[in-house]
């Protein structure tokens, strides 16, 4: 995994920012992953690179303020610490939190599956498939 | 290195790069060599699957995620045969007389851009849709418009056997959206044209460019380039650049020519854009046919236009503000949603532009402008009352405090509207009508090119894309490119005995 050296870290960012997430199994986490590293490949490695210093901030910052690390955190205040980061006054804060939501996004609803879950059934077929 | 030899080049093969090689392609018949280089690859039918990551991969430049310099807004166009008319709706508008007089580009008259916008709205078959094939999205857009009393309009599309599948923006994987990769690179390459895949030009210089063929990467779609892969010299007697607002202003740039041409990557401008969504309370027709076939044109009154739109899980997903159990739940009624664009008409100033980065690469600076906020909140402002005049139960708005409007509240609409508020870097923007960068005017203080796409000061380099505009289009902007680059190419053949 290119973003994280710690996969409990992104797990947790992806389970905060689509709930779904959290009862992923094995194979559909493998599948999101997948998604992601495809994604991220073709990317320079310093937007890599800012991309884990970002996960390591999230891990590390609320031990300021709770006391443990995000992992560590309830979904309530997980949730919190990234609204948080979300609106934060630093522009540069939240455009890294657009970018590694945008990633999240990416790796949950760019797989086949969670477009079947959500309802989507886009065809080739257009209006021939509605009979 | 190789070397080889051609009379005209043109970079690109976008709306304006395959009007040019359609229009001038007759000249190889008198035995002129004529090439069309992409940088992108060329896919064969079978190859759009309309799988949405799989196709913004292969036809997007960045796969769709190509940034502004501070990171605040997505600006997608195409890198394909075809450019961006391969991931385009196909609305094709007519440059609008307001616009064009307000250009006030010496030598370039409304009549005369009309005339040639028609003619390519008849040969792609731009047409209004049979009602019987409009979707229940665009329905209920024309509803809540016309319940408030707003003017909705139909957009002509340029299809032809079209299947409703929706998919325009992954590549029509139907064939029927009549893009240059269907129609006018066709017609270029049976008259003799050669297109050359995969070929990105690194600089241009005196009638020469320098070019790079790569390779087809393992498991990429696409034909291989039918040159070798490796760098060429191109000798070319007349050059016409048509690689679009972003990449035509940066090639000028690192080929040194910024010196001579100090407006070169100013007076960028690119209807910035989010969406509106609203859920209805039982499953509409949104996903199935054309998404784009009506719109409400404000751009006079309030600096916007809304437009309907259906995008796939990803780009929904992406576009809607937020995270957390809100967003989910917006994109678990999928089925339900009622979906609108707001744009907003944003306009040329001393700051947004494009530049260059040390290796060369396109960068563009881009700051939302106090009338830009305005469009994009008062479109916000407008779409919602639409949504909920169309029946939705709650709406999202990506501006607002909260961000998702019971209808209960609807009552209290202007009230929330007041008190939203426009946030770079959270506020998810995009944007997919680049413009500017290399505009028409009468000399190098104000402009890169005159009213014909000619360079100032090199009577062999010619501009033909979006990057003319001096100014933003205010509607979609393919229809207006084809007939700017229809000009160029009418000097071009003018002028072919002397350029030679």
């Amino acid at each position: 995994m290119p973003l994280d050296p710690d996969p409990a870290i992104f797990r947790a960012v992806v389970s905060t920012i689509v709930p779904e997430a959290a009862a992923l199994d094995e194979q559909a986490w493998h599948d999101l992953l997948q998604v992601v590293e495809a994604l991220l490949r073709d990317r320079p490695e310093s937007l890599n690179r800012q991309l884990r210093m970002f996960l390591g901030a999230i891990q590390w910052l609320p031990v300021v303020r709770y006391g443990r690390p995000f992992t560590r955190l309830h979904p309530a205040a997980r949730a919190r610490v990234l609204r948080h980061l979300e609106n934060d006054r630093i522009l540069k804060v939240r455009v890294g939190f657009w970018g590694l939501r945008t990633i999240v996004l990416a790796g949950y609803y760019g797989r086949p599956q969670a477009a079947q879950a959500i309802g989507y059934a886009a065809t080739v077929r257009g209006w021939e498939a509605r009979g | 290195m190789k070397r080889v030899s051609y009379d005209i080049v043109i970079v690109g093969s976008g709306a304006g790069g395959g009007t040019v090689a359609q229009e001038l392609s007759p000249l190889c018949r008198q035995g002129l060599r004529i090439a069309v280089l992409e940088k992108g690859p060329r896919l064969g039918d079978h190859e759009f699957t309309g799988r949405e990551l799989e196709m913004t991969g292969a036809l997007y430049e960045d796969g769709g995620g190509f940034l502004t310099a501070d990171g605040t807004m997505t600006i997608a166009f195409g890198c394909a045969y075809g450019g961006s008319t391969v991931v385009y709706t196909g609305t094709s508008m007519l440059p609008p007389e307001r616009v064009i007089r307000r250009w006030d580009v010496p030598g370039l008259t409304h009549a005369d851009l009309d005339s040639r916008a028609r003619k390519f709205m008849a040969e792609n078959n731009a047409h209004l849709v049979e009602d019987d094939l409009i979707n229940e999205n665009n329905k209920l857009f024309v509803g809540g418009c016309r319940k408030l009393g707003y003017d909705v309009q139909q957009f002509p599309v340029n299809i032809k056997g079209c299947r409703g599948s929706s998919l325009c923006n992954l590549g029509c994987p139907n064939q029927a959206k009549q893009g240059t990769d269907r129609v006018q690179l066709p017609r270029a390459e049976q008259n003799g044209v050669e297109v050359v895949t995969r070929c990105q030009v690194l600089t241009v210089g005196e009638k020469t460019l320098a070019v790079r063929v790569t390779a087809k990467p393992a498991g990429a779609k696409g034909d291989p380039s039918p040159w070798e892969p490796g760098d060429y010299l191109i000798d070319a007697k007349i050059v016409v650049l048509a690689a679009g607002a972003v990449n035509t202003p940066a090639l000028l740039l690192r080929s040194g020519m910024g010196r001579s041409l100090p407006r070169l990557g100013y007076g960028f401008t690119s209807h910035p854009a989010f969406i509106m969504v609203g859920e209805h309370a039982r499953p509409i027709v949104n996903f199935v046919g054309h998404p784009k076939s009506y719109y409400l044109d404000r751009a006079e009154s309030d600096c916007h236009v809304l437009e309907t739109c259906m995008y796939f899980p990803f780009i929904t997903a992406k576009s809607l503000a937020g995270f957390g159990e809100p967003h989910s739940a917006f994109m678990r009624a999928f089925p339900r949603l009622q979906m609108i664009l707001v744009l907003a008409c944003d306009e040329a100033d001393e700051y947004n532009r494009v530049a260059i980065d040390g290796a060369g690469r396109p960068v563009v600076h881009y700051r939302f402008q106090p009338k830009t906020i305005y469009g994009l909140m008062s479109g916000a402002y407008t779409a919602a009352k639409i949504l909920f005049a169309a029946g939705a139960v709650r709406v999202h708005m990506p501006v607002a405090r909260e961000t998702t409007i019971e209808a209960s509240d609807a009552a209290r609409l202007e009230e929330i509207a007041a008190a939203a508020e426009f946030r770079p870097g959270k506020t998810p923007v995009s944007a997919a009508h680049p413009q500017g960068g290399c505009g028409m005017g009468s000399g190098p203080a104000n402009s890169v090119t005159d009213s014909y796409g000619r360079v100032h000061g090199l009577p062999w380099l010619f501009v033909a894309d979006a990057s003319l505009f001096p100014n933003s289009l205010e509607i979609n902007p393919y229809v207006a490119i084809m007939a700017l680059a229809d000009r160029v190419a009418q000097r071009i053949r003018e002028e072919v005995p002397a350029l030679l």
